[in-house]
């Protein structure tokens, strides 16, 4: 893969993380489940990645490698930092990570395990304040006050529980209490999969617009396309474990380059009865992470397989600037994309 | 338009009432309160509970005579009734005990006598004694008005060597419930500690604590008990036996709380607002006591409330069979020893009264210890 | 009214109820629709808006302290008494618990649930648990049963059906898992299937197999289907008639077409606009529905949407309740835009 012109904010390059699967009294590792299997991506400074695909392909664990929420098996993860430096965050240890905490944070998916029950809106945005030096209560009241005005809360509401709030809102307290500690990197976990459709929009505008008033970088994690195409500068999709493709946006859904891909988006349904969509030909089944088929992971499903398919993994390549496949076949085949308009 | 577009609230202040308001700052422990205030039979357990411990702080204060003063003579006195009014008006009063000797047992035998009656009152004055040694005073909560009077009033009747029951019952009391506390108390700074490291840090830790705690819950609970107390010297004091007998109970009874506490340590471990604070630069000993500890502190409260009548149990079972608090300490089970044989139900069934107390009491924390366990979940739904 | 014509279900006015401890939660208030013979009726709303109870309530398994305080649910089937001819039967009357509803349950009507693991027992393998259904309404043998077990689980595309009947549910992977869902809940026949979000746990690729799958049974056993989802995509891809619910009430109902080109409640209005979906423009700021979705026990006075609604008439959608109304050929609404009748009390 060829390195993009700037330095990005973040340049992971062959990521792996596999989990040992153990069997037996004496806990003997008999294979491993590749649920990260040499991914290669970038994200540049203010704009916003989307990595999709489906259960099992990996995503969710990729974006924990990148917060070292969990450390990887392998790879690097080539980290800007704010004074300029770049540093490795694999090859971190726990001390030498939490400096740099900061700068990257988290937005989770369910707004009801994601905020501490038994804590006060105060006591949870003003935690990381806290905890990253700022002791003075009544600067950390003022900056707390600051955050929920900022993501569209009341300031008087920082006495109360999150038992009062609603599903959005506790998102919003979730954004605010990631952005209290002005992080650059910002991994955002299907922030709006677990919210009523009318409600994500609003957390949609709200990103969108944090994003540019702190210029922000997002990498957000998805499985909803429609989602992903609204707020993603370029799209990453992975397919157990590995990257299938990785475009801009636009050309993503209008001129996909590999099978899966355009599978993907022909099995979304459009809300228009007079668009007949949603109707794939897809066969089989996702292939469990731990025993992936051989060569190319999609060969077994995918309408173009050829020989080599069968027997060689593909390399993830560039096949035009900024758009990279994973297929032996990209060149030769036509696929259809979602029409405009 | 922008700011429609963020305020998420411009609806909530038009609807939210008082009530709301009230519901939405108020924390973990006022919920819970408040659910358990709606429990009735929990609250009223509560409160028959407090007034067991009123007992245990002062015992004094609710006996009339030294508990442990025999006197041969007086033998078998059954309970005595309190009649609260008579020709003067409201005068509560117990008859007084005429004793004949049965000539063919040899043995008195007491009747109440109806025309001599002794005058009982409330808060009058006793004998000495110091309230939880700080000050002294004389004051107790029921007993004859003349503190000179020659007939004493036995409520509860006396047993075999004269020892007045209501007395010893208030002393037992204290006994009893303060084991079940301790012990208690114990286990659950055992299982806490044990049961948190097993389940934060997993494994060699985890595997080794799990290891032991399957090894004693697979011991037989009774020949161990049987075992330990009988290998208890026979010359200690009272209260080193009181102290050994609390520290076996403890020791076997950690490892439920243990295992518990390791499940939820799990559980909790997986939850986003844990990986939040990771995230955010917490400390580990910052995420245990702040967000890990809190999250099941009602629990252990409540797990703990339904130990105690267990321990309660346990420590009667041993002094009933004379394997644990022996005389002259005073506990449920010492006092039910005197209640052991045939002869005894039948001609003084009033020395069985301490196995109702301690039905009372079981039932009281199993109850309470229900609804709150049942309250301390309002996050649940 | 000539039966023969008329729908196989006809909900009229039905209220179901919760009585809590804080409070009645009013869950369903008043909801009327008509199923027809062979046609796929869409349901569609947000959390609290009564999709599920409504159906639960159709087939009598609304849990404690839930109850149907009134409306009828009229199923179209032929005569018990032996005559030839069809009848009529309100479901609401039955005995929740009697033989009757239970005779109708998965042989009349099906239902497919959400959470395909939380509906096979797991210690039983779905062989057993389809023939056990199979057995309970139709007089045959076990071999015929498990033939029959067999050729459904074919013909919803399972490979290797009758190794798979031996298996138990967590072997089977999701899609697997979902349509032995399917299969049994097709195993007799029923003139009504009941599908509430059955993809809303699955991933795309296989809820686009899912849904195919049901569109092709659906034609060829002409069986009805209700479809509920929040999902208007696969609502528009499915279904031909559309409900739209909100806080318990109907918002609108109508052919999907008018629906989706053609919406009149300002709710389903602004429901379309403010979805993001792959033909829109990206990175623009998405027309929103301010506010939240009220807590239930606080639910607004007369129209249930009016504190939301950017077209509401101060003085009336606040007081009165709009009731549903045709302003269309088959197309109804609950609105006061377009008409003044309103919900007795």
């Amino acid at each position: 893969m060829t390195s993009p012109s700037t330095t990005p904010l973040l340049d992971v390059r062959n990521l792996r993380k596999y989990f040992p699967i153990q069997k037996g009294f004496l806990k003997k590792t008999i294979g491993n489940v590749r649920a990260v299997d040499d991914v290669s991506f970038f994200v540049e400074e203010g704009e916003t990645l989307g990595l999709v695909g489906e259960s099992g392909c990996g995503k969710t664990t990729a974006s924990r490698c990148v917060v070292r929420a969990i450390a990887p098996s392998s790879g690097q993860m080539l980290f800007r930092t704010g004074e300029g430096q770049v540093v490795d965050l694999a090859k971190l240890d726990r001390a030498a990570l939490r400096p740099l905490r900061p700068q990257m944070q988290m937005i989770f998916q369910d707004p009801y395990s994601s905020l501490n029950p038994r804590m006060n809106l105060f006591e949870i945005v003003g935690e990381p304040l806290l905890v990253n030096g700022l002791v003075n209560r009544k600067q950390r009241t003022d900056q707390v006050a600051e955050l929920l005005q900022l993501v569209g809360m009341r300031p008087e509401y920082m006495q109360r529980f999150p038992h009062a709030f609603s599903g959005g809102q506790r998102q919003r307290i979730g954004i605010a209490r990631a952005l209290s500690v002005h992080p650059r990197l910002v991994v955002a976990d299907e922030p709006v999969s677990a919210l009523d459709v009318s409600v994500q929009a609003q957390i949609l505008n709200l990103l969108l617009d944090l994003q540019q008033r702190l210029n922000l970088t997002y990498i957000f994690v998805a499985h909803n396309l429609g989602v992903v195409k609204h707020i993603c500068d370029r799209v990453a999709v992975m397919y157990v474990g590995k990257l299938a493709e990785m475009a801009k946006t636009g050309e993503l859904f209008h001129q996909p380059r590999h099978p899966y891909t355009a599978a993907l988006m022909a099995a979304v349904p459009v809300a228009d009865p007079r668009v007949r969509s949603g109707d794939v030909e897809l066969k089989g089944e996702v292939p469990s992470p731990a025993n992936p088929p051989s060569g190319c992971y999609f060969h077994p499903r995918c309408a173009y397989a050829a020989e080599v398919c069968r027997t060689q993994p593909p390399d993830f390549r560039e096949i035009s600037p900024g758009h990279f496949v994973a297929c032996h076949r990209a060149e030769e085949i036509e696929l259809p994309g979602i029409s405009l308009g | 338009m922008a700011d429609e577009i963020h305020d998420a609230d411009s609806l909530s202040s038009e609807l939210s009432s008082k009530d709301e308001d009230r519901v939405s700052v108020a924390s973990n422990w006022k919920l819970v309160w408040w659910r358990f205030r709606k429990n009735r039979l929990a609250v009223a357990s509560a409160i028959v509970l407090l007034m067991f411990y009123a007992v245990v702080l002062v015992p004094d204060f609710f006996s009339n005579q030294d508990p442990e003063a025999t006197d041969a003579f007086l033998a078998f006195i059954p309970v005595q009734g309190i009649s609260f009014f008579d020709t003067t008006g409201f005068n509560p009063s117990v008859p007084d005990v005429v004793g004949k000797r049965n000539p063919v047992t040899l043995k008195m035998q007491w009747a109440p006598d109806e025309t001599v009656r002794i005058p009982i009152g409330l808060f009058v004055r006793g004998y000495k004694y110091k309230v939880l040694s700080l000050f002294e005073t004389d004051i107790h909560l029921i007993d004859a008005k003349d503190p000179k009077s020659k007939g004493r009033p036995h409520f509860l009747g006396t047993d075999r060597l004269g020892r007045d029951q209501w007395s010893r019952m208030m002393f037992g009391t204290r006994t009893s419930m303060t084991v079940g506390l301790v012990a208690v108390g114990l286990s659950m700074i055992l299982g806490v500690f044990l049961g948190g490291i097993s389940g934060y840090f997993g494994g060699w830790m985890d595997m080794v604590i799990q290891r032991v705690i399957e090894l004693l819950q697979s011991l037989p609970t009774i020949p161990i008990w049987l075992m330990m107390t009988a290998a208890l010297p026979q010359d200690w004091r009272p209260e080193r036996v009181f102290l050994a007998i609390t520290i076996i109970l403890a020791f076997i009874g950690w490892t439920t709380l243990a295992r518990e506490i390791r499940g939820r340590f799990l559980s909790l471990r997986e939850e986003d607002f844990i990986l939040a604070a990771e995230l955010a630069g917490c400390s580990h000993l910052r995420i245990i006591l702040r967000h890990m500890v809190p999250a099941f502190t009602s629990h252990i409260i409540a797990a703990s409330t339904l130990a105690v009548p267990v321990m309660i149990i346990s420590e009667t079972s041993l002094s009933f069979l004379g394997l644990g608090i022996r005389p002259p300490a005073i506990s449920w089970g010492v006092l039910l020893q005197e209640a052991q044989n045939i002869q005894t139900v039948a001609l003084a069934p009033w020395l069985m009264f301490p196995g109702l107390v301690v039905i009372i009491a079981v039932l009281a924390f199993n109850l309470a210890g229900d609804g709150l366990r049942d309250a301390a979940d309002p996050y649940g739904h | 009214m000539n039966t023969q014509n008329g729908p196989l279900l006809s909900v009229r006015d039905l209220k179901t109820y919760f009585m809590m401890d804080e409070g009645v939660v009013k869950a369903v208030d008043g909801v009327s629709f008509d199923v027809h013979a062979g046609q796929i009726f869409g349901i569609v709303g947000e959390s609290g808006c009564g999709k599920s109870v409504t159906v639960k309530s159709i087939l009598r398994i609304v849990e404690a302290p839930g109850k149907i305080v009134h409306g009828q649910i009229l199923l179209r089937r032929s005569r018990q008494d032996g005559t030839s001819g069809e009848e009529e039967l309100d479901l609401a009357g039955l005995d929740a618990r009697g033989q009757e509803i239970r005779s109708i349950r998965g042989a009349q009507i099906a239902l497919i649930p959400q959470e395909p693991m939380a509906s096979f027992s797991p210690v039983h393998t779905i062989g057993n648990q389809i023939i056990e259904a199979i057995m309970l309404h139709q007089s045959i043998g076990r071999k015929a049963a498990r033939n029959l077990a067999c050729d459904m689980l074919k013909d919803v595309g399972v490979p290797m059906p009758e190794r798979r009947l031996d298996e138990y549910s967590w072997q089977l992977s999701g899609g697997l898992r979902q349509r032995a869902i399917i299969a049994m809940a097709l195993s007799c026949n029923p003139r009504l299937l009941i599908a509430d979000e059955p993809t809303t746990a699955v991933d795309v690729t296989t809820q686009a197999q899912v849904l195919r799958l049901l569109r092709q049974l659906q034609r060829e056993r002409n069986s009805a289907i209700i479809f509920i989802t929040h999902d208007l995509g696969v609502i528009a891809q499915m279904a031909s008639f559309v409900m739209v619910m909100y806080l318990g009430l109907v918002m609108e109902q109508g052919p999907v077409d008018d629906i989706f080109h053609a919406p009149k409640h300002p709710y389903t209005q602004a429901l379309l606009r403010s979805i993001p979906s792959v033909s829109s423009q990206p990175r623009v700021s998405l027309p929103t529905i301010s506010g939240s979705i009220p807590h239930p026990f606080n639910k607004p006075s007369g129209c249930p949407f009016h504190p939301r609604c950017i077209k509401r008439i101060p003085g009336k959608c606040d007081v009165r309740t709009p009731a549903l109304q045709a302003v269309g050929e088959q197309q109804l609404v609950s609105c006061f835009l377009y008409h003044d009748a309103e919900v007795s009390a």
